[in-house]
């Protein structure tokens, strides 16, 4: 979806037309209401949530649910605020990214240019470890990650997301070199490039947007995962997410609705962020991910 | 020994050959064109030359040397690309030198190169610009200049011309051949275009089904083809193949042939050893140009002879009038001077030149002699 | 083009003729073990004793028989086809609705397609959370009617065991729907103009020109959405943690956190694993066929 240009055939009258920027308006409002709720309720004190506000505008405006939820919020036993998580998230998305997305682009690269015989079935296995439930690898993975010394760590967790993340980046870089001219390697062959070569000079060059398209799925992903987080980190090594639902589900003491909305923003914002700048791209790999070519 | 051979070359794919044993032998500066229609192993032979694709059985050798297990890279050959291949990321002089800079040329030397190419080819202006912001025709110019750089001892061209417009395309094909002219270097060149072949070639190899039709000069080809696909293939319009039968009349051995109108027209063979085929039916096939209205006939030949039939189609295409009837039951077209008053449904004395009339078997669809 | 460079042999350079197959052989090495290996493995654990910690004692198809025949499965399963038949279907008629009205020469169609499409941004916990307290009966959308005035309104959908399931689909719509707008809007925009000319020419009114030459045109993304959705409800847990933790009771347990709770709360781990076994088998019937006819085609 490239965006832009609509070119539809189809006449609409002017009452038809009301109606459809009513219809469509409606739902502007009705997906960016949680995002408003989250907003106003963290910029509030909690008893103007308890009273029945939740919609309207703080009263009184408050940083102070930010502030907690950054700094000082209780996380289990530990009143240690999102920050060390927010840390721990940054720690295991970067490398992440950065290695599927690089081994992505090479098994792409052999995958596209390099074929040999049954290429197509290694890629329909790499694609299918896409898809499959990961309750089905969670045990034999928690005993795994204790064997190599990786159980409850960061590393650990950046060693089950690189796994599970080399399949959607070697579908990008498959599908994107797939239209790449076969041609350009074999002039570069013939003038005497080798396989890394070709790879560094002639196809690294034109993979700038799909290597951003990679790198957003993949941050993307890893960033708002829960599942893994949940199964293999330790309370010191949990991702945001985690930390986020802890801080949400304690049942301990008062329930403070606007620092779990600070709370929920912050986990937000990193993948808000990069969708509002690169949205083009976001949306680029998801259709990637479902309808391909 | 040649100076490039292809000694019994095959190509399979699991268990489809595309290319059945071919021998060739390129003499070192010649021209050789391989033509044919899509699928005829054209590539193919042009990947194996170039090292792109293995050979399976056989044997590429240049100046003597076993190709077969050698890299492309180090073959010392060079190669234009349909696409032109050109580097996207890379500006224009990059692009020539990056043969050069892969095989460890130094800096000052590649510069050197490359502006003399450039000068060779008129680019010197482009040097800096991006494939992209290239018109086709300079893409052309780069993709050969790329070639021309390496010095290489054979360059192979892989369809060059056909992403150029029509006129561009005649240009490039001139230029094309007074480059050759001028390096007297080998070249090996596929297209599907049989004028490019006639034009640009000193031999021609014509490829169909992954067999080597007829291997010859232009000449060659054009006048004396070994097969029915060969006389049909190359010239445009196509030869005229239509069904006779031979019959010897006062001991002279003549095609005999139904015309539209249901009555024989005869033409005597000008090779008195056809009598032995008395009886036979064959394949007459005869260029549009051998067929013409009576003043436009060749003066030259001792064998121009007359058949009266009926015209189907008059097609003016300025310079020559195509007139088109039915020997044979076969459409037929004769190539008539553009100033000749004719018109569908008159009886016209068409002038045959039967020096230029072959005969084919119809059942092996071969030559005749 | 799908023709590709065929290695060629250096004079007896078995590194060069190997190297792309070198390259590759990691990636494949870490999907066989961690992605096929451990499916295998949890496969076997499946008839084993496994309770705490995996052991291999084999009791066939045992767990299986347990499996089935509790309450809870029963309750997870039934969820399931409750949740993902709604998620599926409002996704789909939202997304295809809102695509056709997008599709209208709409001004400002980027801003609103961008407004449709961040929930899928966002991690499910963020989105479990806010509708959590949005959804609270105590602080959001029932408190806030009852102060507009209108005391009798009633709005417990998330503490109620019938209804809870159900709060489910409202989050999961509403993070999933805006994706599938724009799966449907790429291949409304992928529709031939000219067809729809000559539809008109022919005399078909919108009406018609949607249900009889747009809609069975878009085949292909109902089906993409479909096989997406249906792999996303299935594997669905995150979100059901955020928002009711399973609850109220089991009233919108998953096979998901089904399978969780078993494997690593409850130490039966043999019953999760069937479980999980069961959750693959499922997606693979739903995925397999599709990765199958998708990579044939680009052959």
């Amino acid at each position: 979806m490239a965006g832009g240009a609509s070119d539809t055939v189809v006449r609409t009258g002017r009452v038809s037309r009301f109606v459809i920027y009513t219809v469509l308006i409606v739902f502007c409002i009705y997906y960016l209401l949680p995002l408003y709720v989250m907003v106003v309720n963290s910029l509030k004190p909690l008893d103007e949530i308890r009273g029945g506000g939740m919609l309207s505008l703080p009263q009184t405006w408050t940083l102070a649910p930010w502030g907690s939820a950054w700094s000082t919020a209780q996380i289990g036993i530990e009143a240690t605020g999102l920050r060390p998580y927010f840390m721990n998230s940054i720690l295991m998305v970067v490398p992440a990214v950065a290695i599927s997305t690089i081994l992505g682009a090479l098994n792409g690269y052999v995958l596209t240019k390099w074929r040999f015989r049954g290429d197509t079935i290694i890629f329909g296995l790499m694609l299918f470890g896409c898809f499959i439930p990961f309750q089905m690898v969670l045990i034999p993975m928690a005993r795994m990650l204790g064997l190599m010394g990786l159980a409850g760590t960061v590393p650990g967790l950046i060693f089950v997301h690189l796994v599970y993340g080399i399949g959607f980046s070697t579908l990008y870089f498959r599908n994107y070199y797939a239209q790449f001219p076969t041609e350009l390697v074999r002039a570069a062959m013939i003038d005497g490039a080798g396989f890394f070569k070709i790879f560094q000079r002639i196809m690294l060059p034109s993979s700038g947007p799909i290597a951003v398209v990679c790198i957003i799925w993949q941050f993307t992903n890893i960033w708002n995962d829960f599942l893994f987080g949940a199964s293999f980190a330790d309370f010191d090594s949990q991702p945001m997410t985690v930390a986020l639902n802890n801080l949400v589900s304690s049942s301990t003491g008062v329930k403070e609705y606007n620092v779990h909305f600070a709370g929920a923003i912050m986990a937000a914002l990193p993948t808000l962020l990069v969708y509002i700048v690169a949205g083009r791209f976001f949306v680029r790999g998801l259709m990637a991910g479902s309808v391909k070519g | 020994m040649g100076f490039l051979d292809i000694k019994n070359a095959t190509k399979s794919y699991g268990s489809l050959q595309v290319l059945h044993e071919t021998n060739i032998a390129v003499e070192e500066g010649e021209f050789l064109v391989l033509v044919g229609p899509s699928g005829c192993g054209k590539s193919t032979l042009l990947n194996m030359i170039a090292g792109l694709e293995e050979v399976t059985s056989g044997e590429i050798a240049i100046r003597g040397n076993r190709m077969n297990e050698v890299r492309p890279a180090e073959r010392n050959i060079a190669m234009v690309f349909q696409s032109y291949a050109l580097y996207p990321n890379m500006n224009v002089a990059q692009n020539i030198a990056f043969g050069l800079e892969m095989h460890g040329v130094p800096k000052p030397k590649r510069e050197e190169a490359v502006r003399d190419v450039a000068e060779l080819l008129q680019i010197t202006k482009l040097l800096d610009r991006k494939p992209g912001q290239l018109s086709g025709g300079q893409r052309q110019r780069v993709a050969m200049g790329r070639a021309l750089v390496r010095d290489p001892d054979v360059f192979l061209f892989d369809e060059p011309l056909s992403n150029l417009d029509a006129k561009l395309r005649v240009d490039m094909r001139t230029e094309i051949k007074k480059l050759h002219q001028k390096l007297g270097t080998t070249i090996v060149y596929v297209t599907h275009d049989q004028i490019e072949a006639l034009t640009l070639s000193t031999r021609i190899a014509v490829m169909f089904g992954g067999y080597v039709q007829q291997l010859g000069t232009p000449k060659e080809i054009y006048d004396d083809p070994a097969n029915m696909f060969v006389a049909g293939f190359m010239g445009s319009p196509s030869m005229n193949l239509f069904p006779a039968k031979i019959a010897v009349a006062n001991g002279v051995p003549q095609a005999e042939f139904t015309l539209v109108d249901g009555k024989t027209g005869a033409l005597p063979l000008p090779n008195p050893a056809m009598a032995e085929h008395d009886g036979r039916s064959v394949i007459l096939g005869i260029r549009p140009e051998a067929i013409t209205d009576l003043d436009g006939a060749d003066r030259n030949s001792k064998a121009i002879h007359q058949v009266e039939a009926r015209v189907e189609v008059t097609e003016p295409a300025g310079s020559d009038t195509f007139v088109v009837s039915e020997f044979g039951s076969k459409e037929i077209t004769g190539r008539f001077r553009a100033d000749v008053v004719v018109k569908p449904g008159d009886i016209f004395p068409f002038a045959i030149n039967m020096d230029k009339a072959v005969l084919f078997d119809p059942e092996t669809e071969n030559r005749i002699r | 083009m799908t023709q590709s460079v065929s290695a060629r042999k250096g004079s007896g350079d078995w590194l060069r003729e190997a190297l792309p197959k070198i390259v590759l052989s990691p990636s494949l090495a870490l999907v066989l073990i961690f992605v096929y290996g451990f499916i295998f493995f949890t496969f076997y654990l499946s008839f084993t004793d496994s309770r705490l910690l995996p052991s291999f004692g084999w009791v066939g198809a045992e767990n299986y028989d347990k499996l089935f025949s509790l309450r809870a499965w029963d309750i997870a399963v039934n969820n399931l086809l409750v949740f993902g038949g709604l998620y599926i279907l409002i996704c789909c008629a939202l997304g295809l609705g809102l695509a056709i009205l997008l599709d209208q020469k709409i001004r400002s169609e980027g801003f609103i397609r961008t407004i449709y499409l961040y929930p899928m941004a966002l991690s499910f916990i963020v989105t479990g959370t806010a509708w959590k307290w949005f959804l609270d009966p105590g602080i959001g959308l029932e408190a806030v009617v009852q102060s507009w005035g209108f005391t009798s309104f009633e709005f417990d959908w998330i503490k109620n065991r019938d209804m809870a399931i159900y709060t489910i689909v409202i989050a999961a719509v509403w993070q999933t729907s805006g994706f599938v707008m724009a799966m449907f809007l790429a291949g409304l925009r992928g529709i031939d103009n000219e067809v729809l000319k000559a539809a008109q020419i022919d005399g078909a009114s919108n009406w018609a020109l949607y249900r009889r030459i747009v809609i069975p045109q878009l085949r292909p993304a109902f089906m993409s959405a479909f096989v997406v959705l249906a792999h996303m409800a299935i594997k669905s847990y995150d979100l059901v943690i955020a928002l009711t933790n399973g609850g109220p009771g089991r009233a919108t347990e998953l096979p998901a956190t089904f399978m969780y709770s078993y494997t690593f709360t409850r130490n039966q781990m043999g019953i999760g694993a069937a479980s999980a076994t069961i959750m693959l088998m499922t997606i693979a019937a739903i995925i397999v066929p599709y990765l199958w006819s998708e990579l044939r085609e680009k052959k």
